[in-house]
Order: structure tokens, then C-alpha cells, then sequence
């Protein structure tokens, strides 16, 4: 299973639930596979979907969901003991992990080496799931807590377009849409 | 009135309720207030960077944020200033104590206490230097303004003779 499938099959599983979306092609297949008001894509600022979604969590009480990356993971490993101090009740964090740096020609990053499901165990994380081939929410949204969900996937990218939305639009959508505003337009 | 209460005062007056922090030496005074009030979210954290994605995450989520730092900090937060909150337009009061300068007492601050304007030059961040705490209760409320009319990141620099 190559990355957008798993996004593919994670979004079939979301209600509707927030979503803080990696730089790079795991944005750009989010947006090609069901773009929604829902979805923050980044655009920079490798290393912060962790942290921007703990901040979203924390700040107001729907569910964020946070599609990271395992390079992206260990370029901010610190947030994994920030969120797990913090805790918050409506954070999924789920690692798409290709064992590589997928956006930039699939490099290998150390997740081939160590495993970043024990790292995020030590760290304290109660709520821990791991797929490979089947990718099933139904549990995972209904657990209150912070939960890390460790996906391996293939390497790969899927040939889609770059997102052809303003980075000032895409904020502005994403916080009407938290303040509600979108459905009395 | 002492100057951690001052930066403290003039952050409640502008409506300040998610601060993300890493501790000075000089910051610590100010940091057990924030800490103590409940109406304001206060998350430590373990890097500075990872704090203003903290911070974006939470201002998408309706709060109004500050970071309270070292200028250190603003070395290990290049980046997420330019791609993250530039990019996006992006508001946050940035508390930051700025070490290496007249008075410092460790050499070793010196290098990035010198290139601290120097880096918020080159990010285009307006920042203000209040000599006072008299200056730092207008300063503050001005950046606070600043922030919400623009979607901008403003520093505060707290130099050493500040405190």
C-alpha cells in the first residue's frame, strides 16, 4: 500500500473531523483524493503537523487528526513528549511511515532502523495502533485520549498535481470552517 | 511595577490566552504568573520551533497566542517564522528575553545576541525594544494591535537592563 491509498482509506473512515496535513505529496494526495474545508495543507515548515495539530487540539474540542510523515516525525521527535505531557482527548496522530523522505526522492530516513511505534510506547503513549495492510478507524474514533497511529506504507509518490490554493486561502477556509461560519454563508 | 508584572499585565490586556514557553533565567518571574492564571493555556515545550506550531495550531483554533523565549530561540525557529507563519500570514506576540547584551555576564551569549535584529531583518518581523516598563505596557499594546490588523509575528526584545 503506497501512501494514497492509505489516505485514500483513512478519509473513507473520517466523519468529520479535522485534518493538519504534511508538506509535500502527502498534501498534494490529501487534496487530490477529497479536498474539504476540514483540511489545513502544509506548504513549509517540515516537522510542525505534530505540533500544529496539538495546538488545534488543545484550542477547541472537534478531532484532529494529524497526517505525519516519518522524516517529519523525527525532525520534531520533542513533540511526541509534548503531546503526550499535554494529552489531549481529541488528537489522532497518525505517522504515514515509508521508511524514506518521500517528496524529495525517497531518501531513507532512520525510521528503517528504529521503530517509531516504540519510540512514541517509552515515551508514554497508552493508545497505540499499527497497521500494514488494513487500515481500520472504528476504534480509534471512538477512544478519548491522545492516540498514535503507526502506518507502514510503500514508498512512492502518486502523480498528482500541486494544490492550486493560495496558502492565505487555505488558512482562511480551514479557520471558517472551525468557527462554523461556512454553513450559514 | 516590576517588570515581569508589567509583561505580564499588558499580555492580559491584550487579550493574550495561549502561551507557549521556554524558560530565561530572566523570563522565570513572568512564567509562574502565566502558569498561575487559569484563564490562560500555557504549554512548555521543548524547543522553540515546536512551540510556534503550537501556536499556529492554536490561533486556527480561535486563541491568541504569545511565545515567551530566549533570543536563542529565535535561531532554532528560522524557519517555521518564514515558511509557516509568513507564509500564511500568521499573528504572534513574541516575548523575547535578549541575551548577549549590555550587561551580560557570559560571553557565550554574545554571537546570537548580536545577530538577533539581524535575523528578524532579514524575516521582515517588526519588533520593539522597550527600555521601561512603562514602555513595555505601551509597546505590548501596540503589538497586539499590530498582530490582529495584520496577521503578523511581533517581537518584543527584553535586553538585559530591562529586568
Amino acid at each position: 500500500m503506497e501512501r494514497i491509498e492509505a489516505i485514500q482509506k483513512i478519509t473513507e473512515q473520517l466523519n468529520n473531523e479535522l485534518i493538519i496535513c504534511n508538506i509535500g505529496f502527502p498534501s498534494r494526495e490529501l487534496y487530490a483524493v477529497k479536498d474539504s474545508p476540514n483540511n489545513f495543507y502544509m506548504l513549509g515548515s517540515m516537522g510542525m503537523a505534530s505540533s500544529i495539530g496539538l495546538g488545534l487540539a488543545m484550542a477547541q474540542d472537534r478531532k484532529v487528526v494529524v497526517l505525519d510523515g516519518d522524516g517529519s516525525l523525527l525532525m520534531n521527535m520533542g513533540s511526541l513528549v509534548t503531546i503526550f505531557n499535554q494529552n489531549p482527548n481529541n488528537l489522532i496522530l497518525v505517522i504515514l511511515d515509508n521508511e524514506c523522505y518521500g517528496s524529495t526522492g525517497s531518501q531513507c530516513s532512520y525510521a528503517s532502523t528504529v521503530d517509531l511505534s516504540r519510540v512514541a510506547e517509552a515515551v508514554g503513549f497508552k493508545n497505540l495502533f499499527l497497521f500494514q495492510n488494513e487500515i481500520d478507524f472504528s476504534e480509534i474514533l471512538n477512544i478519548n485520549g491522545s492516540i498514535f497511529v503507526h502506518i507502514k506504507i510503500e514508498k512512492g509518490n502518486a502523480d498528482v498535481p500541486v494544490i492550486d490554493m493560495e496558502p492565505e486561502d487555505i488558512k482562511i477556509r480551514f479557520i471558517e470552517e472551525i468557527k462554523g461560519k461556512l454553513n450559514t454563508l | 511595577m516590576d517588570s515581569s508584572q508589567t509583561i505580564y499585565q499588558a499580555l492580559k490586556k491584550a487579550g493574550i490566552n495561549f502561551v507557549v514557553s521556554l524558560p530565561c533565567v530572566n523570563l522565570g518571574k513572568l512564567m509562574d504568573m502565566i502558569d498561575c492564571d487559569s484563564d490562560i493555556i500555557h504549554v512548555p515545550v521543548n524547543r522553540e520551533e515546536e512551540g510556534f506550531g503550537i501556536c499556529a495550531g492554536a490561533y486556527m483554533g480561535g486563541k491568541k497566542t504569545a511565545i515567551l523565549m530566549q533570543n536563542s530561540g529565535l535561531g532554532n525557529s528560522v524557519n517555521v517564522l518564514a515558511s509557516l507563519y509568513k507564509l500564511y500570514q500568521l499573528p504572534i506576540i513574541m516575548i523575547i528575553s535578549h541575551r548577549g547584551t549590555d550587561g551580560e555576564f557570559m560571553n557565550a551569549q554574545v554571537p546570537m545576541g548580536k545577530a538577533t535584529t539581524g535575523v528578524l531583518d532579514a524575516l521582515e518581523i517588526t519588533y520593539f525594544i522597550p527600555k521601561t516598563p512603562d514602555d513595555a505596557l505601551k509597546l505590548i499594546s501596540k503589538a497586539g494591535s499590530l498582530v490582529e490588523i495584520e496577521n503578523v509575528p511581533v517581537g518584543i526584545l527584553l535586553e538585559i537592563s530591562f529586568w
